[in-house]
């Protein structure tokens, strides 16, 4: 997306650009308040968080015991009267423990109520393999997120939109998540200085090509980009969608891109069955069958719990030859 | 509770006695859709903790919830139009029974997932004391809610944050068709207040003054900000769990022995010693049989909500077409 008025912008981390978040969206509403584990003086299990507690006072940065549904329920009920709750669930895997207040509450209070009333509830949360955490604390669960309808997803895969994304769920008024990747944190880029808001449902086009469409995000983006440029140099050019968030998707952008190229990859660490990549291969085929020239194909996470072993993990993890071979494979039915 | 107040929760248990007993019949005959769980026998609890709250205080109940509602003032013609699925309904004819939610009167959307709501309560006390409001959430369950991971997360978390909100346990004895001591060796469930720790007392729930007066303590606690309540009313639905349960797991005797503790009556008995005539009590619970009549019978007839109002804006993310 261009935009017309351009902001400064200086190299930070991920981490940092959505500790910045946090804090101008806090600056700019006194109903914004933080909730979860660890988030005050430690300042989160990733430093998040860290000098928030001292920035804002207890009453705004609220440490919670070790009570996931307890306190979303909280969050919830908070919301519902006004706050603007952002609740740092430590690792996604955690939101199983709060499935009934996400998925039973946060996700159809204002429905059932007869849009009664409104849940401006944030959750951010952290996933993705990559440091040996193992089967329990690795997970990519967006799909649960997708599949059941009341929640806004995003998963940024740049410090910007990191910052970007994690601000415009905060001034959502119905309940939004925020899937960071824990191997995302360190990593550097542009972000823009002062107010910077992404919009849900606009997906980004971070390489042009006709030949063939990739998409994915979070993490996987850069996987993506490494494979889109080996492919170039064995004269297949990539177009790579980053999508920024699943729900919304940016269907139209994803349509012309494959109305462009006639071949769509899907690319992303979450499992291949009942998958994101499962919904966009049946969506693009019901909506644009005419335009692909061959079957959609998927490279995914595999279908087994996430292994602990450095060699284990990387065998699960999609890595830029699996993305190369699933690319040439599709180009070549 | 002074004889006005007594007179007006005399008039709100017989409203929320015929509304039940209607929508028990509506729903043999299949106007009713879904499943009914009714609390005829405990409206003294209901109407007991209303009579001890404000205007502005809120209550998060239960499915078995048309009591609190009612209580709380929603009118009798949403309470049928969303039995109904009428578009004047409570909820537009979204939630139906175990949904009531009328938020203007500080009715929460009743919970479907026992005690889900409890999280949820403890988070709009929170709210009011961020807020410094003086406001108090109540939230009504059954005793087997307190088996939940979640009730104990809740009471912790009141404790821990000194918050506005009462934790009314409606003690009846059953949790669906299993009795209490099949499913827990505390004899009083208020027991389970002292581990957190939390004040806490047990209160006559076929009694409406008693109920008050437990629950007008814990809201002056509440509101000189010394946090939460529990409260164990021993109470005892004359129905089944929901309309259609044949009951098996109790005796008529025993249903026969708590009926002649019908909460209604013994409010009844005591208006008349305060000097209330019985023509003057016979005359409001017929005035109580039209309102309740009048207003089915005008919710019957309300429109069916459009199709267009079937929730889509629910979250703006849903996609609208098929
Ligand atoms: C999480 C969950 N488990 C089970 C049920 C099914 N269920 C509905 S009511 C009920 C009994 C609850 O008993 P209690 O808490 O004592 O309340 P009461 O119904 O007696 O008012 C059960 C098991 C449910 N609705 N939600």
């Amino acid at each position: 997306m261009t935009s017309l008025v351009t902001s400064p912008t200086r190299t930070l981390t991920y981490r940092e650009a959505i500790r910045e978040a946090l804090q101008l969206e806090m600056e700019r509403d006194a109903n914004v308040i933080l909730m979860g584990e660890d988030i005050g003086d430690y300042g989160g299990v990733f430093k998040v968080t860290l000098g928030l507690l001292d920035a804002f006072g207890p009453e705004r940065v609220i440490e919670t015991p070790i009570a996931e549904a307890g306190f979303v329920g909280a969050a919830i009920g908070a919301a519902i009267r006004g706050k603007r709750p952002v609740v740092e669930l430590m690792f996604m895997d955690f939101a199983l423990v709060a499935a009934d207040q996400l998925f039973n509450q946060a996700a159809k209070l204002r429905f059932i109520s007869g849009d009664q009333l409104r849940i401006p509830l944030t959750i951010r949360t952290q996933q993705g393999v990559g440091s040996g955490t193992a089967a329990q604390h690795s997970q990519s669960l967006e799909a649960l997120f997708m599949q059941i309808p009341g929640f806004a997803v995003a998963l940024p895969s740049t410090p910007s939109d990191a910052k970007g994304l994690l601000a415009t769920a905060i001034r959502s008024d119905d309940p939004s998540i925020v899937i960071e990747h824990k191997m995302l944190y360190a990593s550097k880029g542009e972000v823009p200085e002062g107010e910077h808001l992404v919009p849900f449902g606009q997906a980004a086009i971070r390489r042009v090509g006709s030949d063939l469409t990739l998409v994915s995000y979070s993490r996987s983006m850069q996987t993506v980009l490494g494979a889109a440029e080996e492919l170039a140099a064995s004269g297949i050019e990539a177009e790579v969608i980053d999508l920024r968030t699943i729900m919304p998707i940016d269907w139209d952008m994803v349509l012309e891109s494959v109305g462009k190229t006639g071949h769509l990859v899907v690319v992303h660490e979450g499992h291949r069955t009942g998958g994101v990549g499962a919904e966009i291969a049946a969506r693009v085929a019901e909506l644009a069958g005419a335009d692909l020239r061959a079957p959609v194909g998927r490279v995914c996470g595999l279908d087994i719990p996430v292994p602990y072993a450095a060699s284990l993990e990387s065998a699960w993890l999609p890595q830029q030859p699996d993305v190369v071979r699933g690319a040439k494979r599709v180009l070549a039915r | 509770m002074n004889g006005n107040s007594l007179l007006s929760a005399f008039e709100q248990m017989l409203t929320i006695r015929a509304f039940e007993e209607r929508a028990e019949q509506l729903f043999y005959q299949n106007d009713v859709r879904g499943s009914v769980h009714l609390g005829i026998g405990q409206e003294a609890v209901a109407v007991g903790a209303r009579a001890a709250l404000r205007a502005g205080d809120l209550v998060a109940p239960t499915y078995r919830g048309h009591a609190y509602a009612l209580a709380w003032g929603m009118p009798l013609f949403a309470a049928f139009g969303e039995l109904f699925g009428r578009a004047i309904g409570s909820n537009r004819g979204r939630g139906g029974s175990k949904h009531f939610a009328d938020l203007d009167r500080g009715v929460l959307p009743a919970n479907a997932i026992v005690a889900a709501s409890l999280p949820i309560a403890c988070g709009t006390a929170f709210a009011a004391r961020l807020d410094r409001r003086e406001e108090i959430t109540l939230v009504p369950f059954g005793e087997g809610a307190t088996n939940q991971a979640v009730f104990h997360e809740s009471m912790n978390l009141a404790v821990l944050w000194d918050l506005p909100v009462i934790f009314l346990c409606e003690n009846n004895l059953y949790s669906e068709m299993t009795p209490i001591a099949r499913m827990s060796r505390n004899v009083d469930i208020s027991e389970r207040a002292r581990a957190y720790p939390m004040p806490s007392a047990i209160a006559d729930g076929m009694d409406v003054t008693a109920v008050a007066e437990a629950v007008s303590g814990a809201a002056d606690r509440a509101r000189r900000g010394e946090g939460p309540t529990f409260i164990e009313a021993k109470t005892y639905r004359f129905c089944g769990h929901m309309a259609g349960d044949s009951e098996p797991y109790r005796t008529k005797e025993e249903v026969a022995e708590w009926r002649n503790r019908d909460p209604i009556d013994k409010v009844r008995r005591e208006l008349q010693e305060k000097g209330r005539t019985s023509g003057e009590l016979e005359a409001i619970s017929q005035t109580v049989s039209t309102a309740v009549m009048e207003a089915e019978v005008a919710a019957r007839e309300a429109t069916l909500p459009s199709v267009l109002d079937i929730g889509l804006g629910a979250a703006n993310w849903m996609e609208v077409e098929r």
